[in-house]
């Protein structure tokens, strides 16, 4: 049980870090992910 | 790593091949000599048109080629006045002048691509569809299976000692998988079947909410689900290599069938298969995840047909060669719906894992729960395993070790 609890703290942690990290140091929006929003979008 | 990952490239052409093959009639008319474009001109016809509508794929030659007519001048329109140079907006067609836009960013100088069609085609129709069947099909057939064969008891006596299956962090590896996998899955889902049956079902307004926080959620906890996947591949991957004991096994049906448990080590064979899918499947719908992350910056599929080109493989099937120039959109196309099928395909796979691991087996939830297993069911499942981790514990003490050196009694 306490590995699971960990894990689900650790994925919260990597998810929200991640997002941070690529936000704030490699110029990755959120919005820029997944969807190129200032020129083709797929859908 | 990279040759599984190749190895999934291959098998995903070979499933695009077949997909191509259905795809692959040509209306009347498609190859037709210029005379019957007469009435137009050269120019594409009527029939033409509508046989592109119905998805058929047409010989495009006639069009490719420069009429060199010149351009009608009707006025003073747009900022290229009258002008319609039909030779110019051919070659934006067909990519083949050189292209510079104003806006920036990748695939911006691509202005015209008719390839989105028969993606869109496929991923509302046959990928949600055949998708759904699969995961239904496999839920039908293990509650089928549970029906039948019932609940896989331990059949000895209980014995009240156990045995470490797995370590904490090993644990922690399995859950952090488990639960990125099972979030990805949803969010991934509501991706694919928002505009089918979420927006006809709760409407516009809220399914924009929802869907902005599970595509965060399917970005970010991506993440959670690559880490995860490397440590299982370094904790267990030693564990997971085939060898003799698995022909038996394998051979024996696994005992699910039967009362017979056929011998096995740490892992045995339906486990491995379980492993090697998910180290497989999981790497390839990460990569091609990669591609869907940051767009346009990845490209996969291009390289891997030119290379399966190259080895004759859509020969080998009687196919033509596959397409090798592909635009920064077809790239997308290619990598979302691998990127779908096989997580469809995994999360099948997962169901009868998941079915194994609780319901289907008593006992086999504590070597991920507690870590220790009963040490008959370790006997049953795992006999090989067991008969060591058994010896191990049961070995007498090792004698104590010291540098100090031996004196003589009394000395």
């Amino acid at each position: 049980m306490k590995a699971f609890l960990l894990s689900l703290v650790a994925l919260i942690v990597i998810a929200f870090g991640m997002n941070y990290g690529l936000n704030t140091y490699a110029g990755f929006s959120a919005a820029e992910r997944t969807t190129v929003g200032h020129s083709v979008r797929l859908d | 790593m990279l040759r599984i990952v190749g190895f999934m490239q291959v098998m995903c052409l070979l499933l695009f091949a077949s997909l191509a093959q259905a795809q692959n009639v040509r209306p009347p008319g498609a190859d037709a000599p210029l005379d019957i474009r007469a009435g137009t001109g050269g120019a594409q016809t009527l029939q033409d048109i509508l046989a592109r509508q119905k998805g058929l794929t047409i010989n495009n030659d006639f069009r490719k080629t420069p009429t060199d007519l010149p351009s009608p001048d009707v006025g003073a329109l747009g900022t290229r006045g009258g002008a319609s140079d039909a030779d110019l907006w051919r070659g934006v067609r067909f990519d083949t002048v050189d292209m510079r836009t104003q806006v920036n960013g990748p695939a911006t100088d691509v202005l015209v691509q008719d390839t989105g069609m028969w993606w869109l085609e496929v991923r509302r129709g046959p990928l949600p569809r055949y998708g759904l069947y699969l995961l239904g099909g496999t839920l039908a057939v293990l509650a089928l299976f549970f029906l039948i064969r019932g609940r896989i008891r331990i059949e000895g006596p209980i014995t009240g000692r156990t045995l470490l299956r797995f370590t904490g962090i090993e644990r922690f590896a399995h859950w952090l998988l488990a639960a990125s996998f099972i979030l990805l899955g949803l969010t991934g889902l509501f991706s694919l079947f928002g505009r089918k049956v979420l927006i006809p079902t709760f409407g516009h307004d809220s399914f924009a909410s929802a869907a902005a926080v599970t595509k965060w959620l399917h970005d970010s906890v991506s993440w959670a689900f690559m880490l995860a996947l490397i440590l299982i591949f370094v904790f267990w991957v030693i564990h997971n290599l085939p060898d003799r004991t698995d022909l038996n096994w394998l051979a024996k049906g696994g005992g699910l069938v039967g009362s017979a448990h056929p011998p096995a080590k740490k892992f045995n064979a339906g486990q491995k298969l379980i492993f090697w899918s998910v180290v497989i499947f999981g790497t390839s719908i990460s990569v091609s995840g990669l591609s869907l992350l940051f767009p346009f910056e990845l490209h996969l599929f291009a390289p891997t047909f030119a290379l399966l080109n190259d080895w004759g493989v859509a020969g080998w099937f009687g196919q033509a060669p596959f397409p090798a120039d592909l635009t920064p959109q077809e790239e997308m196309a290619y990598a979302q719906l691998w990127h779908a099928i096989l997580a469809f395909v995994l999360t099948a796979i997962i169901f009868g894992h998941i079915y194994i691991g609780t319901l289907g087996m008593e006992g086999a939830f504590d070597a991920m729960g507690s870590g220790e297993v009963e040490e008959e069911w370790a006997r049953e499942h795992h006999s090989i395993w067991a008969a060591e981790e058994i010896a191990r514990r049961d070995a007498p003490a090792a004698p104590r070790h010291t540098n100090a050196p031996v004196l003589p009694k009394g000395a």
